[in-house]
Order: C-alpha cells, then sequence, then structure tokens
C-alpha cells in the first residue's frame, strides 16, 4: 500500500471516530495495555489492541487491516469499560471492520466478515434476520463444503423445531428501505 | 391470591426468539404472564441493528435500532427485551441519540424518510432488570410455588447485559442474577467468569477460538460445583448448550452441564409445565433440574 493511500485511510478513520460519542479519547491512549490484557482473544490476535492504536499513530494501520486481527474482536466490551482513558475502544474496532471492508483489505477476507456481510444481506431483504437463508449465504460464500460439519447440529436443532426455514418478514418493510437507503446517501 | 398493581411493557422479542430460541420467548411470555405482567408485543418490530450489522455499517444500524424505538414511543411505554445483543443494541442506540446531536438529526431524518419518527422519550430495558427491579424480591417470592432446594447454578450474565453502560450493575461483576436465584431457592456458586465473552459468532466462523472461550467458561461453573448454568442470552444458551462434545474435546476434560434460561429456572418454581417452559427444546437434560425442587 502506497504513503499515500494509507494517509487516506488514517484520515477517514479518524474523521469517523471523532463523530461516535467520546471518538476524540482516542488520543489519550498511553499505551497502557489494559485493553490488551482485558481482552478474551487478544492472545490469537496478531495485533492486540494496545498495539492498534501504536499502529494508528505510526502511520501502520494498513498492516493492521491486511489480517484476520479486528474480526477476533467479539464486541464484549472488556476493554471498553477498562479503559482509564476512557477510550470507547468496542467502537474503535467496529470502525475497523468497517474501514477494512469499504477500503478491500485482506480483513474483509475473514469467515467472520463474510458472516457480517450475510447478516446484512438477509436483514435487508426481510427487515429481521432469517437464521436459515444466513447460514446458506454464509456456506455459500466461505466453504460450502464446511456445512456438513454442522450436520449433526443441524440435525439436533431440526428435531427439536429450532431449524427454522421460512423467514419472517415485516410489513413495513418497504418504509424500512427508504429508511435504510436515506441513511445510505447520508453516509 | 395476590392483585398486584399491573405492570405494562412494550415486548420486543428480537429475531432469535422466533427462531432458534423460541424457548427464551415462551419461557419469557409465560413466566411475565403468571406474575402479573402485561407484555405487549411490539407491533410490527424489526432486526435490532445486531453486533454484526454494525460491524459492516455504523449508520444503517442506529436507524434499524431507531425504527424499534420508534415503535416504542408510540405505545408510550418501556421497551423490554430478553435478548442481550437486542438490550444493547437499542439502548445504545437511545445513548448515543441522547448524546450526539449530529448522529440524532441523521437518524431522524432517515426515520422520516419511512414516515416515522423518535424524539428520545423510550427506556430501554431487559427482562433480567425488570423482573429483579421492577418485581423484587417479595411479589416474585410469592408467586414461587416450589422453590429449589440449594440447586447450584452458575450464574452467566454474558457481555451485554451490563457493558458497556453498567447502568443496570456492576460490568464486570454483577449480582443481578445471583439474587433472583437466590429468591427462587437457587443457591448461585461464585462464578468469576459470569462475563467473560462466550465468542458469540466466532463459535460458527472460528470454532477454535469459540470452543475454547465456552470450555472455560463451562469449566469454572463445574469447578465451582455448578449443576447447571443459567443464561440470559441466547447466544450464550447456544453456544453453551450446542457444542459441549466438541469442547470436551478441545479442553481434554469433560463439558457437559446443563444450560438454562434464567426464566426457565424462574418459571419451573413458579409451577409452570414444562412445555410452557419449552424445556423440550434444550439440547441439555433438564429432568435433573425439575426434580431439584424441594418437596
Amino acid at each position: 500500500m502506497q504513503a499515500v493511500e494509507s494517509e487516506k485511510v488514517k484520515q477517514t478513520f479518524l474523521a469517523n471516530i471523532y463523530s461516535i460519542p467520546y471518538g476524540e479519547r482516542l488520543a489519550e491512549c498511553q499505551q497502557c495495555g489494559t485493553c490488551s490484557a482485558s481482552c478474551p482473544t487478544g492472545e490469537r490476535m496478531d495485533y492486540s489492541p494496545r498495539e492498534i492504536i501504536a499502529a494508528l499513530r505510526a502511520g501502520l494501520l494498513d498492516r493492521v487491516l491486511e489480517t484476520n486481527t479486528v474480526w477476533l474482536c467479539s464486541s464484549c466490551y472488556s476493554c471498553t469499560v477498562r479503559c482509564p482513558a476512557g477510550i470507547k475502544f468496542t467502537d474503535v474496532m467496529y470502525e475497523l471492520k468497517r474501514l477494512g471492508n469499504d477500503y478491500g483489505f485482506k480483513s474483509r477476507k475473514s469467515p467472520t466478515a463474510k458472516m457480517a456481510k450475510s447478516f446484512v444481506k438477509t436483514v435487508d431483504r426481510h427487515g429481521r434476520n432469517a437464521e436459515g437463508e444466513l447460514l446458506v449465504r454464509y456456506y455459500l460464500s466461505t466453504n460450502p463444503l464446511s456445512a456438513l460439519k454442522q450436520f449433526w447440529f443441524g440435525l439436533r436443532m431440526m428435531l427439536r423445531g429450532r431449524m427454522p426455514f421460512l423467514p419472517h418478514g415485516i410489513k413495513g418493510r418497504n418504509d424500512l428501505k427508504k429508511m435504510i437507503q436515506a441513511a445510505t446517501e447520508g453516509a | 391470591m395476590i392483585a398486584p398493581v399491573k405492570k405494562t411493557y412494550a415486548y420486543y422479542p428480537g429475531c432469535s426468539l422466533i427462531a432458534t430460541n423460541k424457548a427464551y420467548d415462551i419461557s419469557t411470555r409465560n413466566v411475565a404472564r403468571v406474575l402479573g405482567m402485561d407484555m405487549i408485543e411490539l407491533e410490527d418490530w424489526n432486526c435490532c441493528g445486531a453486533t454484526a450489522y454494525m460491524a459492516i455499517r455504523e449508520k444503517r444500524s442506529f436507524v434499524l435500532s431507531a425504527r424499534n424505538l420508534a415503535l416504542a414511543e408510540k405505545q408510550g411505554r418501556d421497551l423490554v427485551t430478553a435478548c442481550a445483543g437486542c438490550y444493547l443494541s437499542l439502548h445504545k442506540t437511545n445513548v448515543y441519540m441522547d448524546e450526539e446531536p449530529k448522529m440524532r438529526e441523521d437518524v431522524r431524518k432517515a426515520l422520516k424518510a419511512g414516515g416515522m419518527d423518535y424524539t428520545g422519550s423510550v427506556k430501554v430495558r431487559h427482562m433480567l432488570d425488570v423482573l429483579v427491579n421492577d418485581l423484587g424480591e417479595e411479589e416474585i417470592k410469592q408467586h414461587v410455588v416450589r422453590a429449589f432446594g440449594g440447586l447450584k447454578v452458575a450464574p452467566y450474565c454474558g457481555c451485554q447485559i451490563t457493558r458497556p453502560f453498567g447502568d443496570i450493575d456492576d460490568p464486570e461483576f454483577p449480582v443481578i442474577m445471583h439474587k433472583l436465584l437466590s429468591w427462587i431457592g437457587a443457591e448461585p456458586v461464585p462464578f468469576l467468569m459470569t462475563t467473560k465473552c462466550c465468542g458469540g459468532m466466532l463459535m460458527v466462523t472460528q470454532p477454535e477460538v469459540g470452543e475454547e472461550l465456552v470450555g472455560r467458561i463451562i469449566l469454572a461453573a463445574k469447578d465451582k460445583g455448578a449443576e447447571c448454568i443459567s443464561t440470559a442470552c441466547p447466544l450464550c444458551q447456544i453456544n453453551l448448550e450446542a457444542y459441549q462434545a466438541k469442547v470436551s474435546r478441545r479442553m481434554g476434560k469433560d463439558c457437559s452441564i446443563p444450560v438454562l434460561y434464567f426464566t426457565q429456572l424462574l418459571g419451573i418454581t413458579l409451577g409452570l409445565e414444562p412445555r410452557n417452559l419449552a424445556l423440550r427444546d434444550n439440547l441439555t437434560p433438564t429432568e435433573a433440574i425439575i426434580a431439584a425442587r424441594s418437596a
């Protein structure tokens, strides 16, 4: 990635972060590492939460986004409630997930990213999630054969009437589409 | 028979509770009915704008959430949900709309494009909070017909009820579920993993990560002598109950243990029939739990 492009990503990131409540607190990070120590998946990340902020300051955000790191965040908010500087790091992770996706970094290829995208498509279509459709979309976008590994799980769920096939759409679907359209244009 | 003041709420089931986790919806509604609460389902509710949506589209996620808040505002009641994920999405949108004028304006503009509006008057509540803080000890105990005789339960709150705001209880070591369990004759075990993450979606997308997170939670519960785990979130419930064989293999230890929603445990002591709590839906055995009531 070119330095110019990298700078652009950083600027977009900061502009978006500063529009979220308390986003400006990011500047207060003292690199104490409380976030990394609190993170349940931190040990599996290529860059820990503390390192992500260090990378941002060094203009190396693109390196973070070339890995699966941001998608290991499961939104448990442990870092957010513990940060002594009041940084809402979970919101930072959300922003990085979106950034990696919108700018075409490798992070978008994470299976969790594909699950999230399948979720958005399903909800945009019906106004609600339809778990059956979500899983079909997900396995088609990753490895359809890996769905076989879930065979017994699916069967056990089905036997208990817990595997829904038909989506429950909402009545106000058309109005909701207008709202989503308006939010997308304003973005 | 006691005739309590009828408490009326707008009820938001959420997508998971009308599909793979119907047992949580059924037990919530029946427990509420027995306790004399009036839960009026939010007409034509939509997706809460969940974590997975937020990770791709921010503003659209807030708009999805806000449409539900707008529907609840028309009812003029507190919006109650039992799903921890929905609770967080709706609550967070509500708080952020209140704190950030620019965001509030954008979201309201989008709502108006679809003929709706939200002015910020709704309070978003979790079912656990409503039971413990609106009804309280006395009222719940009055309705218990057969309490547990000291059943040891690991109270697992999960991430998204007390975090990030910590307004219901302590964000890391809440005791709200402990309280409710002790009122119905159960003995909550000291459980430091009560708000540790179950991994959420990672159980499906990166099972090697999810299985280990779940394994640590289950083993901590068993280590304290818990006879079952109590959950307050459909995703926690499914992650903890549905993969126990795989989790046992990964951890090299037996990770089988019954997992029930706190509404099911409460319902058992309120004298509700197993079918009214959809106990048959659970993937782990519940017979021993029903039998653990004192005579």
